[in-house]
This record gives C-alpha cells, structure tokens and sequence, in this order.
C-alpha cells in the first residue's frame, strides 16, 4: 500500500480501478502475459509498484554495502541450508524430540488437506470458532482459509496487508508485502465495503486505525492463534517468528491455545546459525537491519497448548529433483521479486499462483507443472535474482532448467513448437540460412523467425522493428575480403 | 594467432557493421582473423526457450565451423555466454569443451587476452550510457553487478576510458534489465517494451546522447522502443567506438 502523504478524494475525481490477477480456469495453464498487459494497462498501479519495489531493493543494497561480510554471509547461510536439507530427516526428528520435550504438540502433516483437518481436529477439540493468524505462505499454499471457512471457523489475518488481502478476498501478491500492488485508494474501496469506513477516505492513518479498531476486538476474543514459523531451531526443539507488526506475538500469545504451521524446509541446526539468517532476512526483504519483532516461541505457557504441524505438501518430491531441490533453501524475504523488473511491472498477481515473481516461477512448477507451465517464461533470465538471494539459490539457472523441463516432460504451445523447430531447421542448415537471409527476407531467416513467427507482430505491436540494412555482413565479407573480390 | 570470427544471425542480418568493426579492430592488433562463411547462429533462440533438442543440429553446425582456432571471437554477449555456459544440446566431448572454453565476447577478449591499453584511432566527444546487457553482467562477468558486495571493476568501462573525448553518464538504475530477454520479447511483449521505454527514458534522464552495449539485441530492442516514445537517443554497439566510428 502506498504510504505517501494522506488525501481525501472529493467526492467526483475518479481512481484508477485495480487490475485484478491472472485468469485462474482450473488445471489450464496460466497465462501471465496477459493478466501483465492488464497491470501496464493501470499506469497509476503500475508506476507504483515498480518505484515500491525498487525502493525495497535499494534499501537492500545500502544494508549491503554496510555489511563487509555480507558475500561470506550468504555462502554461509547456503552452505547451512544445504547441510540441512541433505540432512533433512534427522533434523526433523531431531526438532520433534527436543520440541516434546519442552511440551510443544509436534503433528506430521503430508499435504495441505491433511495440514487443514489436523488444525481443524485441534480446534474442534477446544471448540474454537474463532482463530487469529500471522501471515504465511504455507497456508496459502494449503487453501487453509477457505478450507475452515466451509467447516465454520472463522479466521482473521492480522498482518495488515493480508488482512487487506482478506477482506478483498485475493492472494498475497507478493511474500512479504502481500498488498503491495494496491493503491491507497484500492484500499479505500475494500474498507468501505467491508469496514463501512469512508470510500473517499484514502488517509493510511484512517485506513489503519479503522482496521485496527475492527480488528482488536477479534484478536482478544479469540479462542485460537495461528503463526507460521520464519526458523525452526532442531537442537532446541524451538521456533523463530519474524514480523514488523508484532501481530504474530497477538496471534501466538493473546490466546491459550497456539498452533504454528510449518514447512518442513525451515529447520536449521542450532541456535547459533540463526543469526547468519536473521542478519540477512530483513535487510534482504525490507533493506531494513532487522524487524521489528523476532520472537523465539519455546513451549506452552502454563494452562495453555502449543501445536506444530510440519507440512509436505510436496517438499520431499522437490528435495529429489536433482535440478531444482536447492529452491527449498528459500527464507521466503522476496528480495529475488523486488529486484525482478518483469515482476516489478506485472503485479505478483499476474502469476496466478501461490508464490509469485522468480522464486514463484521455480517454486509453482513443482505443485503442478502443466498450471504454470507458462511461468518460467515470465522472465528474462537477467540472473538478478540470483544475485540478491541470501541463500544463493541459483534462480535464474533452474528458469532455464524449467523452461527444458516444460519442452521435454510437459505441454507447450504447438505455435511455439512449431517455431522453434523450424528455426532449427534453417539455422542448421547454412544454404538455406543463407538464401533466407540473401532474397532480402531477413525478417524470416533469422532473429525474426521467432519474432514474427505468427504473423502478429509482436514484436511491432509496442516496439519499432529493426532498419534493414543494404547488405548483411557475409554479402559485405565476400565482396570486400572474399577470394573473388 | 588465429581467430575464428563468430559473427551471429542477428548481427549478419541485420547489424553488419558491427560485424566489420569487429573483424578491422582484432586486424589493428595484429589478429589473423577467419570468417567461416557457413555460420548461422549458436542455436540460443532454440534453448533458451526450452527447446534445446531444435538447437543440437545448429550447435554442431557450430562446432564445425569453428575447430581450429585459437580464439572465437564475437561481437555479442548472449550468444557467447550461450555457447560457454548452455551449449549442451549436443554431446559434451573434450573438443566441444575446449571450443566453449576458447569462444569469447569481444569486450572481455580485447581486455582479458589482447590485454589492449590504447585505441588512439578511437574518439567519441559524446556523452554515453553504458548498457551492461544480462548476459555479459551477470552471464560473462564483464562487470560488478550492483547485488553483489564486492569490489567495483569494469571490463566496458576500462576500454571506454581509453577513447578520447567520451563521457560515461549513469542512469538511475545502471543494472536493470532493458527487457529483451530473446523470445521474452514477444512471448511477453507488453512487459518486454515497458521494460525497453523505461530503460531508454532513464538513460535519457541522465543526459545519454548514446547508448552502448557489447549487445546489439539490446540495443535493437532499446532502439525499437525509442523510436516508438520518441526519446532521440542513438544506439552503437561498443566495438564500433573502439574501432574508431565517428558519430
């Protein structure tokens, strides 16, 4: 959400309407280009998400270069999660062991379904009907939301972004700044709906203190409190909160009862690799040294319960893609999406899944190849968002990897198919190239056969298409170095 | 020594003079330099969308034409790093190891192997932004990118402040994609050409007359999108103002 200067709109000045995501239709593959070309169509949205972003990025760089160590840092923090996912299976019974010990309820949980019933079961044991969470991507990733809501549980978000993104009923769009695709007045519009506060009230003071006082009284009348977990500690059997609002310790402490949600990728060793991670966390997302909160939860207080339940949902497969498991080493700080220009100018609700921008474009595949089987497409392989992640997961090598991965296992489109082997085909054969090129129809020879290749000029449509000069180079070599010059 | 001249579809077709300038800048340093007259491509469209099997036959054709050599040498950044670090649609022999391992970008050949301290043909009284494509920033190593904690240096630079008269101006966000990005350009088009008008835009801000790159798919691309938004800005790949090009 936009934090400038706070605006009342008179009552006839129209606003920018906010471009909604991509076109979800079931298991079909998403396409991204063209809920992009819907963002870039929304110039005021556009613009500021793009110059939101870039500020995260360059407040990143600062914390960086203030940081002499920060490139052994980040080797470091690769090298412990490596370590750990290789290791994966004794840290976790190691996490369980410790974790009973200090009196924490450890539950196992293969997928998102299983993950969803077993909060329910626990819930229905107390006889919550009422639960407040933190943010997390995991439970997004599980549809927890909906799922509680069809067995009448209410849930309330109470990170302020998500809890924008609630009432408005979309996804994050983006890890760490779930609302940071909507406008002051987007925000407005949603509060107006859904809080009954002024739709031409865009002041962020007002917006904040009226979802404030809606929400305070559903944080302390609670019957149950949700987080994710940013660390999980396996020789202390304990976990580690990250968030700026402080909602998390709300969410984990107004209530007796606590269930955390965790994927079984956020374990690390000891207590003392957590501050490799937590050095890089907030500088890496916000460019900030540190958040606000980071709160180390390590048992139930007296008289109440604490649950863990360590998810799957698909990391084991992922683990064994020889190609792709190190994106389980993601500490999910969106630095790769902040930096991402393609993901700057589309809106991570573009991709139309649970995580969006460079990590998304590695990450969603893996939940189901032929969906997003367009995502890896959404980039140009800059290789920036290799650079800024913390744990140096090689982001833009497993783009290229997917994209093989797509073409081999998987569905493309047969216009791109065709294209490809046809250019193949000419740039294969040096005679044919070069008669192509020679009868003065470069434009089907070579850059554009896959430029032009379906007769729509996509390249034309935004763009002027390149001068043609009087003569390539081999026709200038021949005439002029050739042996018959 | 002998360099086999790699001069890319794109280059041929559509940027000879790029091709040129290449060829008389490695002669002036005393290079023998071939033209193996069958080259078409580096089979980079084909993989880099995924379809590596449609680029095996190009990149063997690859192979053909340039055993034998020193040094392949060409004037663009995407196609080299194509060839040195994804050319792997066809069998990985020792001889295709060692041709991946001889190809290099013409910025990072005149600095890191010819070692060239002086182009006194070369002046350019012009202010110009220096456009680091992807694929040499990041792909090759020509540069520091701005991520990354460690020290500044500059393959592009080091050879532009060797040509009189030039003036380096800096856009806001040096290190930013332009957007082309191969068949991003028009599987993605809209966000490809925002992409392109904002990098022109920024470079124009910073009071660029031209825009320089080690990679002519940039620069058409970047070019393309100018002329469309009106933003009078010139384009010339590097090697032309090391070879001497007046503007």
């Amino acid at each position: 959400m936009s934090d400038s200067s706070s605006e009342r709109r008179p009552e006839n000045q129209a606003v920018e309407p906010q471009p909604r995501g991509a076109r979800v239709k079931g298991n079909k593959p998403v396409d991204q280009a063209e809920a992009a070309e819907r963002f870039l169509a929304a110039p005021l949205h556009q613009k500021q998400h793009d110059e939101r972003l870039w500020t995260l990025r360059s407040r990143r760089d600062g914390e960086m270069q203030a940081m002499p160590e920060w490139e052994e840092m980040r080797a470091l923090a690769a090298a412990i999660k490596e370590h750990t996912l290789t290791h994966l299976d004794k840290y976790l019974e190691m996490f369980e062991a410790n974790a009973k010990a200090n009196g924490i309820q450890v539950h196992w949980a293969k997928d998102g379904d299983e993950h969803n019933h077993i909060v329910q079961e626990i819930l229905e044991r107390h006889s919550a009907k009422t639960l407040i969470k933190s943010k997390s991507m995991l439970t997004e990733e599980c549809r927890f939301r909906e799922h509680m809501a069809k067995v009448g549980i209410e849930v309330i978000e109470t990170d302020l972004g998500e809890r924008i993104q609630q009432l408005d009923d979309e996804d994050p769009s983006h890890v760490v700044v779930p609302a940071v695709h909507k406008l002051r007045t987007d925000v407005a519009k949603v509060f107006a709906e859904k809080l009954g506060t002024d739709p031409n009230d865009s002041n962020i003071y007002h917006l904040a203190e009226a979802q404030r006082q809606a929400t305070r009284p559903l944080i302390l009348n609670a019957a149950a409190g949700m987080t994710g977990a940013n660390f999980v500690v396996a020789e202390t059997g304990t976990f580690v909160v990250c968030t700026n609002e402080g909602n998390a310790d709300l969410s984990a402490n107004v209530p007796n009862l606590h269930i955390a949600s965790i994927g079984i990728e956020k374990l690390i060793p000891r207590l003392e690799d957590l501050p490799v991670f937590v050095r890089m966390l907030s500088r890496s997302a916000l460019g900030s040294p540190i958040t606000q909160y980071t709160s180390h939860f390590r048992g139930p207080r007296a008289g109440g319960e604490m649950h863990v339940v360590l998810v799957d949902n698909g990391r084991s497969e992922r683990l064994g893609m020889e190609k792709f498991w190190t994106s389980l080493k993601c500490i999910r700080c969106g630095a790769c999406m902040n930096t991402c220009p393609v993901y700057r100018r589309s809106g991570g609700l573009s991709y139309g899944a649970t995580y969006s921008g460079p990590i998304g474009l590695i990450i969603d595949p893996t939940f189901n190849a032929r969906k997003y089987s367009n995502l890896p497409y959404a980039s140009t392989m800059n290789g920036s968002c290799s650079n800024v992640c913390p744990v140096k997961i090689n982001i833009h090598e497993q783009i290229y990897a997917w994209r093989q991965e797509m073409v081999r296992e998987h569905e493309t489109p047969f216009v791109k198919r065709a294209a490809m082997k046809a250019a193949g085909a000419v740039l294969s054969r040096p005679a044919v190239y070069r008669a192509a090129v020679e009868a003065g129809n470069a434009a089907i020879a070579s850059l554009p056969r896959f430029v032009l290749y379906n007769g729509l000029n996509a390249w034309g449509k935004h763009r002027e298409v390149p001068h043609a000069p009087a003569e390539t180079f081999h026709q200038w070599y021949k005439k002029n170095r050739g042996d018959d010059k | 020594m002998k360099v086999g001249l790699f001069i890319p579809c794109f280059i041929d077709a559509y940027f000879p003079e790029v091709g040129i300038a290449t060829l008389e800048l490695l002669e002036r340093f005393g290079v023998e330099v071939v033209y193996p007259p069958d080259q078409t491509c580096c089979g980079q469209p084909m993989a880099n969308s995924g379809f590596e099997k449609d680029a095996a036959a190009t990149e063997a054709l690859f192979v053909r034409n340039f055993s034998g050599f020193d040094y392949i040498v060409g004037p663009s950044g995407s196609c080299v790093h194509h060839v040195r670090e994804h050319f792997t649609a066809i069998e990985q022999t020792s001889d295709i190891a060692d041709i991946r391992a001889r190809t290099y970008e013409i910025v990072e050949f005149l600095h890191d192997i010819l070692k060239v301290d002086a182009f006194p043909w070369a002046r350019f009284p012009h202010k110009v932004g220096l456009h680091n494509s992807c694929g040499t920033l990041r792909g090759l190593h020509h540069a520091r990118p701005s991520e990354l904690h460690e020290p500044f240096f500059s393959k592009p630079e080091a050879l532009l402040s060797k040509v009189e008269g030039l003036e380096l101006v800096t856009p806001s966000r040096p290190d930013e994609c332009c957007g082309f990005g191969g068949t991003f350009s028009v599987f993605n088009e809209a966000v490809s050409a925002k992409m392109g008008y904002d990098k022109v835009k920024d470079h124009a801000a910073a009071g660029a007359e031209y825009i320089v790159s080690a990679d002519s798919s940039c620069l058409m691309h970047q070019r393309g999108c100018a002329e469309r938004i009106d933003v009078p800005l010139k384009f010339i790949h590097i090697v032309q103002i090391l070879n001497g090009a007046a503007a």
